[in-house]
């Protein structure tokens, strides 16, 4: 092993990624675990965003329709970047006046509650829309023989709608999951040591800038590639008991 | 007109853009903006170097996504396998990474080359933004790429075969017929990707180019304002993706195709 490391100049590299303390392996490690969580909990805050907000742009009066709207459109329209160091300033703002008014002084944010709270709100706009598409393509007699059984409309959701929207709204929830993975790579210009940032610490430190980011790399692609077939996974079983469309074109 | 001005009357929007104006008009009399005179020039470059890269990288990477999608949808294996490795990279890992990787990586192993100190390139890559134009050029190629292997294999068989009947040469029969009708096809989502490739220009600043978002943090690092810089920054950015959504609606409307219905 160290042989063939040795033939293909690698020696340098690999001595630098190891795990332990002289080799940056770890950093880069805990990096991404903060990375995966911030995405995780990002992802799920959009979720829960979006599912109130699909509701309230189908079912909600116009002033909520019109809010949304807004919403949706703003957070597609300016550049995550942007919007995540407003949220950040806003809800650091928010968080610090709220604590002075109870008495308890200026408190430090956990970077990772602030990643969730700015990813979260962008991830929201997009799974508003998401959710929205995936509930109008369930057919509506489905809805309509739910609420003639007099299911009450929590019940209805849990039972028919969600479950028979999944297999519309998987196919775009796996791009969201991608994008929020690759967003936490922007909490990296406001300081947060995720992924990207380590292996910018890392890479300037030892001066190896080509080794640490290929590193990097190759972690995210791992994550998006296993996510993927995750993905595909899920999608296949939400899709059981539907007809396959294979062949029905022509 | 009429059809756009009147669901803008209905009561509670009144109310609404009554709100905005109050919002607006509340911003501009009550937050700083005594900055702004003298941070102006520099936000007007900033604005131009985004325009600019925005403008050259999606051309570039639209030229080099033309070769990516057509290899993909019908090239040999040993094409389609480059490319579709490429569009997998590309599209799996941050964009931040991917400009980091070019700015320090090249930029630390340039110098160690023999004889480019004094070649006619060096000027240039002694600077930030040709690094910063080749990252967003292949990550626009690497998006548009998915996108085009889709237009190109969505062109109706017949139109191919019908020219290939008349006796078009190959190369004639992709100018005239084949990739006209892929660009149409994609005509939509070329917009929409238009605008996640604005949103992508900011992290540029990060390599120290200097465009408008780089203006906003040098405003919010001088005179520690903080929300109006941003909020003006916002602005400028629903502008261009407004402008952007309308220059393609225009192009869109241009092209006749045939709508169900009429």
């Amino acid at each position: 092993m160290e042989g063939l490391l040795d033939l293909l100049g690698l020696a340098k590299s690999a001595e630098l990624l190891s795990l332990s303390p002289p080799g940056w392996g770890m950093n880069l490690l805990r990096g991404l675990g903060k990375s995966l969580q911030i995405a995780f909990g990002a992802f799920g805050f959009g979720l829960v965003i979006g599912l109130f907000g699909a509701y309230g742009k189908l079912y909600g009066g116009p002033v909520i329709r019109d809010l949304l709207a807004i919403y949706t459109t703003v957070v597609r329209a300016v550049p995550e970047l942007v919007l995540i160091l407003i949220l950040y300033f806003v809800g650091t703002d928010l968080i610090n006046q709220a604590s002075e008014a109870l008495g308890y002084g200026r408190v430090e944010i956990s970077g990772v509650a602030a990643g969730i709270w700015v990813l979260g709100v962008v991830q929201g706009a997009y799974s508003t829309e998401v959710l929205r598409g995936a509930i109008l393509a369930v057919p509506q007699g489905q809805i309509e023989a739910a609420r003639a059984f007099g299911m009450p409309p929590v019940m209805l959701m849990r039972r028919v709608t969600i479950p028979a929207m999944l297999s519309f709204a998987l196919p775009g929830l796996a791009n969201l999951w991608l994008i929020a993975t690759k967003d936490t790579a922007l909490l990296a210009v406001v300081g947060f040591s995720e992924l990207t940032l380590e292996t910018r610490q890392a890479a300037s430190s030892t001066r190896a800038y080509f080794t640490f980011f290929l590193a990097a790399g190759a972690l995210y692609l791992m994550v998006t590639l296993m996510s993927s077939a995750l993905f595909q996974l899920l999608e296949r079983r939400a899709r059981r008991g539907q007809p396959s469309l294979k062949g029905a074109g022509r | 007109m009429m059809r756009m001005i009147r669901p803008m009357l209905m009561p509670h929007r009144l109310a609404l853009i009554g709100l905005a104006v109050a919002l607006v008009v509340w911003c501009a009399l009550t937050l700083r903006w005594d900055w702004l005179p003298k941070y102006l020039p520099l936000a007007m470059e900033g604005l131009w170097r985004t325009v600019w890269l925005l403008a050259a990288s999606t051309f570039l990477g639209f030229l080099l996504a033309v070769p990516l999608g057509f290899a993909q949808a019908v090239g040999p294996w040993y094409l389609s396998t480059p490319a579709r490795v490429f569009c997998t990279l590309i599209r799996g890992t941050p964009l931040l990474l991917q400009i980091w990787l070019l700015y320090y990586g090249l930029g630390s192993v340039f110098p160690q080359i023999d004889g480019i100190r004094d070649s006619v390139l060096w000027p240039y890559l002694r600077q930030a933004w040709p690094y910063a134009l080749l990252a967003l050029t292949l990550s626009f190629a690497g998006y548009e790429g998915e996108v085009m292997r889709g237009a190109f294999a969505g062109v109706n068989r017949g139109q191919l075969e019908a020219a290939r009947s008349f006796g078009m040469p190959r190369f004639t029969l992709f100018r005239r017929i084949w990739l006209p009708q892929a660009i149409n096809n994609v005509l939509p989502t070329l917009g929409g990707e238009t605008i996640l490739q604005l949103k992508a220009t900011p992290l540029v600043a990060t390599i120290t180019v200097v465009e408008i978002f780089a203006v906003s943090s040098r405003v919010r690092q001088d005179t520690f304002v903080i929300y109006e810089p941003l909020l003006l920054l916002a602005l400028v950015y629903m502008v261009i993706a407004g402008l952007i959504a309308l220059a393609f609606r225009w192009l869109e409307n241009r092209v006749p195709t045939r709508r169900p219905g009429n």
